[in-house]
């Protein structure tokens, strides 16, 4: 292993990562329930729900972040490398694991290790895993 | 008022994974590559998120009712199984091969991808067969339990 100094950025990183803690704070205070990005979404496809309000306003939200972001701060960097037909087998995989492994990388990793969850350690654990592993093998034994 | 301050847990949220560079598929995966030329900044965002998170929650923990009065409604779930893992796992393997996980994939939607568009396209695609192969498995063992976290508060 070695480290990518150019690349690390450990002072936006902390403060983005504070943010984050902040808004599920946030979200803790006022609305009552962690903030898992797959499970709001994941909820909006289930029918007859009186909370589809709420779970459509947060998603607008986590929208036009970029669009207040570069007003202030310009465009952000934002490289998508993985190509179409990737991008779907990825996505198809993240939406099936997530609502099956009940969260994400939200739920689990910020909210369940802030609440000290032991479950979500464990899928913490599993999905960081899985991560570190897959990369591995697309760029180091396929490629 | 509920939706609204959703609506602003979401923007600032959104404002945390810009500033801390996680909206970037590429800077996930230099986190990721632990064998190649690697990015420690992600495990820098945990901290800083859990550093304040334990805060929040455990003022949270302590309340009956949200700030607007409304009930708190923390997951309970404490089951450890082979939902979890699995389900785990199959998103750790999806992460790993685009760079994306629902959060900042939703909010390059905002920064006008095609890419992320496609990607969150196929992640509702794959939440909804998972609720159409729930749907037929709670219907074929309908005398049995649900599995915990089939209806239950997600994370």
């Amino acid at each position: 292993m070695s480290i990518d100094w150019t690349a690390f950025t450990p002072w936006s990183a902390l403060a983005g990562g504070a943010i984050i803690g902040l808004a599920a704070t946030l979200f803790a205070l006022f609305n009552g329930r962690v903030t898992g990005i797959s499970g709001i979404v994941g909820g909006l496809l289930r029918p007859s729900l009186p909370d589809a309000p709420w779970r459509a306003a947060f998603l607008a939200g986590l929208i036009v972040a970029p669009i207040v972001y570069r007003l202030v701060a310009g465009a952000p960097n934002l490289t998508i490398d993985a190509n179409y037909p990737t991008l779907v087998v990825a996505g198809l995989l993240v939406g099936i694991g997530t609502r099956y492994g009940s969260g994400c990388t939200s739920g689990h990793g910020v909210c369940g290790l802030s609440r000290l969850s032991p479950r979500s350690l464990v899928a913490t654990l599993a999905f960081m895993s899985a991560g570190f592993a897959t990369v591995f093998a697309t760029r180091h034994i396929l490629a | 008022m509920y939706a609204f301050f959703a609506f602003v847990a979401g923007l600032v949220f959104g404002i945390g994974l810009l500033v801390s560079g996680m909206i970037n598929p590429a800077k996930v995966l230099g986190f990721l590559d632990l064998a190649g030329r690697w990015d420690p900044s992600l495990a820098l965002v945990m901290v800083g998120a859990i550093a304040i998170g334990v805060v929040g929650f455990v003022i949270a923990g302590r309340r009956a009712t949200t700030v607007l009065g409304t009930p708190m409604l923390l997951p309970t779930a404490r089951t450890i199984d082979r939902r979890l893992i699995v389900g785990g796992a199959v998103f750790g393997i999806g992460w790993g091969l685009a760079g994306f996980c629902p959060g900042p994939a939703v909010a390059a939607l905002g920064a006008g991808h095609l890419k992320a568009l496609v990607f969150v396209a196929a992640m509702v695609a794959g939440m909804l067969a998972f609720e159409w192969i729930e749907g037929l498995r709670a219907r074929s063992t309908s005398t049995d339990r649900l599995e915990p976290g089939a209806g239950g508060t997600s994370e």
